[in-house]
Order: structure tokens, then sequence, then C-alpha cells
């Protein structure tokens, strides 16, 4: 059973200039982690927003659990969380404010709310900092008590859009904790990202989006398997590279790509690669300027998949700048 | 729909609560107006020739509390935006509550604040020496006329709040708006001293017609210019009830059907 499904998804603004949604079609299975993979102004925000029923689409269809979300919203709203890119909550207030008051517009009694808002105070760490008003917070606490905010009634289905994007590595890593334990729970979650590390910890299955489009899905391996896995880069003085080339020809079987003075080579035996290329490096008597192992990053699976690095950043900013700037 | 009054009032609540937890809002809420009573009674008060008994202080108490409840516009149009910017409108709206809950709950807050600020200008008006004379009655009708203008004014608020959403562009047009409006009125001088033209916008404008109906239910005789003889001088409070009403038949749902179609 498909929890979400979104077909053909278009949504434009400036009178069309602008095109946030191309024909976007995705689905989540029941009980899975689909995570959304995309570089900034790719649509990840305009596809969460449609899907909870905040954004209405030109055309296509978004249903959740089988329920049209553009023609029953109040069905909808009442099967989903929603966590947004940036924590939603009233900062004046407390943490406990804040979750007693969400228990009281999702219609839990008031005992029940405070009950509810106590528990996952609890369950996210943040007992002890329930009565501070939320300004206080850091980062990653804002983030996980707007992640509370949005299990206050177990949610069918919950959206979470790049819900470690600002976060220190300290707080991502909570995050992550978090997000799984959640998972274990069994709960359909869609997740929006910008890094491939962490659709690769938290989803099923990974939807990479480009220009309001998906231009590849599957499993992390999978997708991985088509980026190249890990890469091995090597740097060498330019009386070596040719020897180099040679050498990383013998280990890694795809492509080779030079750039300047760096060699590099997906390769998929990951550090025995790396050592098997330092062992005959010593015995050219080539001494590298350089050598890593890298893990694919979002610009990888870009490069792989649509050739070229993910430069939306450089042009989604220019379009928010103004259309904040006009008002 | 059976949660309408449960979701208003906790929306409400939070703006209350809010004020519990930054009790520093509440003090910068009622400063100003407490500011402009003193500035106005002991800077241009001693200058300001009036035939009523009790001088000026009893001419401009009136002003200021109409001058007071209209900024509520902006107050509300800030609030609105402020929440908007920080996502919450989002968030509320992805939860199954009663559509106009969100507005209409903040519009009562928003009321309720006014409470506040009315009673302590009053206070400040009584200990620079106003006096109202007329009976109880009639200075609780004025006090209720003044909470409900602020009230109409809200909803305006909720309307620009919405539209304007950037929360300091939406301070700008609210002061854009009142400003004029206060001081091309009878709130602070007569309008004799205006030329004809603005004399007529005067007479017509809701806070004159506002200020004009405190006074009389305050027990000081209203006096106008050239319009002293037209309907709206004639008859400040049916006008400014009318207003009030226009208003919100007007705003009321142009507002909520405003925040339902809302998604930046
Ligand atoms: N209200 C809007 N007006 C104009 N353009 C918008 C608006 N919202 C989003 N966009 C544009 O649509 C594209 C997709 O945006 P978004 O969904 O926010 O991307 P992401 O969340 O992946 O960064 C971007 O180019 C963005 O600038
Ligand atoms: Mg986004």
């Amino acid at each position: 059973m498909k929890s979400v499904i979104a077909e053909n998804l278009v949504k434009t603004y400036r009178n069309g200039e602008v095109k946030a949604l191309d024909n976007l079609s995705l689905d989540v299975e029941e009980g899975t982690v689909l995570g959304v993979l995309g570089p900034n102004g790719a649509g990840k925000t305009t596809t969460v927003r449609i899907l909870a029923t905040l954004l209405k689409p030109d055309s296509g269809i978004a249903t959740v659990a089988g329920i049209d979300v553009a023609k029953h919203p109040d069905k909808v709203r009442e099967l989903i969380g929603l966590s947004g890119q940036y924590a939603a909550v009233d900062e004046t207030l407390t943490g406990w404010d804040n979750l007693v008051m969400f228990g009281r517009l999702y219609h839990l009694g008031k005992s029940a709310s405070i009950k509810r808002a106590d528990e996952l105070l609890e369950r996210f760490s943040l007992t002890d900092s329930a009565r501070r008003p939320i300004k206080t917070y850091s980062g990653g606490m804002r983030r996980r008590l707007d992640l509370a905010a949005s299990l206050i009634v177990q949610p069918k289905v919950l959206f979470l859009d790049e819900p470690t994007t600002g976060l220190d590595p300290r707080g991502r890593q909570e995050m992550w904790g978090v997000i799984q334990e959640l998972v274990k729970g069994g709960v359909t979650l869609l997740l929006t990202t910008q890094y491939l590390e962490e659709a690769d910890q938290l989803a099923d299955e990974i939807a990479v989006i480009d220009h309001g489009k998906v231009i590849a899905r599957g499993t992390s391996d999978a997708l991985k398997k088509q980026v190249g896995g890990e890469r091995l880069e090597i740097t060498v003085d330019n009386t070596d590279i040719h020897k180099t080339q040679e050498i990383v020809s013998r280990i890694s079987s795809n492509a080779i790509h030079t750039d300047v003075r760096t060699i590099s080579a997906p390769v998929s035996t990951g550090s025995l690669a790396l050592m098997e290329a330092l062992r005959a490096l010593d015995e050219a008597k080539i001494h590298p300027l350089d050598i890593a192992l890298k893990r694919p990053s979002l610009d990888d699976v870009f490069l792989s998949l649509t050739g070229h690095v993910a430069e939306e950043e450089v042009i989604a900013q220019p379009v928010k700048k103004k259309r904040g700037g006009k008002k | 729909m059976k949660y309408v009054i449960s979701d208003v009032m906790t929306i409400t609540k939070r703006q209350l609560l809010q004020l519990a937890r930054i009790p520093e809002l509440l003090v910068f809420s009622t400063i100003q107006p407490v500011m402009f009573v003193l500035l106005f009674r002991f800077v241009f008060g001693g200058s300001i020739e009036t035939g009523q008994p009790g001088g000026y202080v009893q001419l401009l108490m009136p002003g200021i509390f109409v001058q007071t409840v209209a900024f509520t516009l902006a107050a509300t149009a800030v609030g609105l935006a402020e929440d908007m910017k920080k996502g919450l409108i989002d968030r509320f709206r992805s939860l199954p509550i009663s559509r106009g809950a969100v507005v209409i709950g903040r519009t009562f807050g928003d009321a309720l604040l006014n409470i506040l600020v009315l009673t302590v200008m009053a206070t400040a008006g009584y200990a620079v020496g106003w006096r109202p004379t007329s009976g109880s009655l009639s200075i609780f009708l004025a006090f209720l006329f003044l909470f409900m203008f602020g009230y109409a004014l809200s909803w305006i608020g909720i309307y620009v709040g919405l539209a304007v959403k950037e929360a300091r562009t939406v301070q700008s047009v609210g002061f854009l708006v009142t400003f004029p409006l206060t001081f091309l009125s009878n709130a602070f001088a007569p309008t004799t001293g205006m030329p004809k033209a603005l004399q007529y916008f005067a007479e017509w404008n809701p806070v004159s017609t506002m200020v004009a109906a405190c006074r009389e239910l305050f027990g000081l005789k209203n006096e106008f210019g050239a319009t002293a003889s037209s309907w709206p001088s004639q008859h400040p409070l049916e006008t400014s009830l009318l207003y009030m009403f226009l208003l919100m038949v007007v705003f009321i749902p142009l507002s909520i059907r405003k925040y339902k179609n809302t998604s930046n």
C-alpha cells in the first residue's frame, strides 16, 4: 500500500517564470522512509508543502493515505505530522507551553495535552529545558521540540523538511538518533535533505530531485552503485600523472577522471583500494601530494546523474532575494 | 466545527502566555500611550486654549484613547506577519483546526490587551487631571466603544498582515495609515484651523467621529468648524457605529478567506 502518492505535480511561480515543480512524481510505501535528496532550490519544500496541504499545485494529484490533499485537506491534516525547514514554534513560550498548546489544537483534553507534552519532552531529552523559553534553546533542541510538536497525535505519515540543515555535527547525530527511533516505531516518513549521507542513514529509498523533477530513484545501495560508491583521489606532481593513471586503472575498472593533477576513480573495495594504491605508488617511487578515499557527496551524485554539479544554489538565491526585496 | 471555541481560546491564550513569559512586552505596549498622555498634557497642554471647563486634558484624553486603539491595526498586523515569517502560521495551517480560529484568536488576544492598555491610560489620565463629568454608564459606554473600535481595526490588521507578510513593512504600513488618520482629525486640535478641504475629510474621518462620540460620552460638548451641521458631526456616535459595522462586515470574511488561501 502506498501511503503517499504524488503524480505529475506542477507548481510555477511568477506567472510561470519559475518552475518550482516540473511534473514531479513520487510515492512512499506504507511504513517506509523515502529520502528526497536535492540541492537548494530543487523543489523539496514545495513538494512537502503540497503534500502537507499548505500549497495547491497548478496541476497534478497528490494523495496521503488514499485521500486527495487538494480535495480533503481537513481529513489529511488529521493524519499527518509536519516539521518544516525552520523550527516553527512560538519562541517566546517555553517548550512545555508549546507542546501543551499544540496538544490542545489537536483537540486533546487539557490533562491529556499536559501528559503528552511531558512524555514527549522526556522522550526527546528536553525535560530539563521544558520551562525555558524556546529562545534560549540551541538549534538542535529547537528542531527536536519542533519534531515533538509534529508527533503529538501519532501521525500516520510524517513529513520532515531538511531536519538537520543548520545543525552542528552533534546536533545532527542526535537528530538522526531520534529519527531512527521513530522509524523503528513504524511511521511512514518522507524526509528531504541535501546530504547523501543523511539519506543513506535514514531512508529505505531515495529520490533524487533536480529542477523540480525526480531524476533518479532507488535504494541507497543502488544509487551508490550508479554513482560509483567511494572514489579514490590522488594528487601527484605533473611528471607522475601518466604513471599514476596507469596504477589507478589497474585498481579501478571504472572511468578515470583527471583534473589538473588530481586523478580520481570510483572504487568498490574501500580502504583496500587505498592500500593497494599506496603500495603501487611506493613501488613506482611516486610520492603523492595527497591521497584520499572520498565518499560520494551530493555533488558526485549530481555529476554522475546529470553531468553537472548541483549549481542550483547560485540560481535559487537571487530568485528568493528578489521575492523578499519586492515586498 | 465543535472545536471552534476551544481552538480560538487556545490561540488567544497563547498571546496572554507570551505576556506572562515576557512581562517586558506589557510594559512596552502600555508605555507609549502613557507617554502620549504626559507629553500632550504637559508640553502642549498649557499653550492650547479651550473653551471647555477643566482645560485641554479633557479634550485630549478621548483623542489619545482613540489614537491608541487605532494602533491595534498595526499591532495585529505585525504580530501576524511575525508568526508567518517564523513558519508558525504554516504549522497552524497543517493542523486539523477550524479555519478561522487562528485569526479570530489573534483579534481576541489583541482586544484583551487593549482592555489593559485602556485601563492604564485612564489611570494615567486621571493622575494628570482628566475628569469625565458624565455618569458612569456613559463612561462605560465610551470605553466599550473604544474597545469595539480597536477590535474592528484589528480585522484590517489581519488583512494587512496576511497581504504584506514582512513584519517591518507591515509596521510602516500600519503607521502610514494610522498617523494621517489621527492627525487629520479633531483628536488633538479643533478642525477649524485646517483648510476647508481637509475639514471635510476630517469630519468624515472615523477617528474624528470616534473622538467626538467619546467626548460626548465623557460629558463634553462637541465643537466643529465649517462642518458643524453635517451628519457625521451631528451624529458622531451613529456614524462611528456604522463605520465599525462596515469594517467588520467587509474585513472579517475577507481576512478569513485570505488566511485560508495564504500560501506564501
Ligand atoms: N513563493 C515563491 N515565489 C517564487 N519562487 C519560489 C517561491 N517558493 C519557491 N520558489 C522557487 O521554487 C524553487 C523551488 O523551491 P523550494 O521548493 O523551496 O526548493 P528547496 O526546498 O528544494 O530548496 C526555487 O527556485 C525557489 O526559488
Ligand atoms: Mg527547502
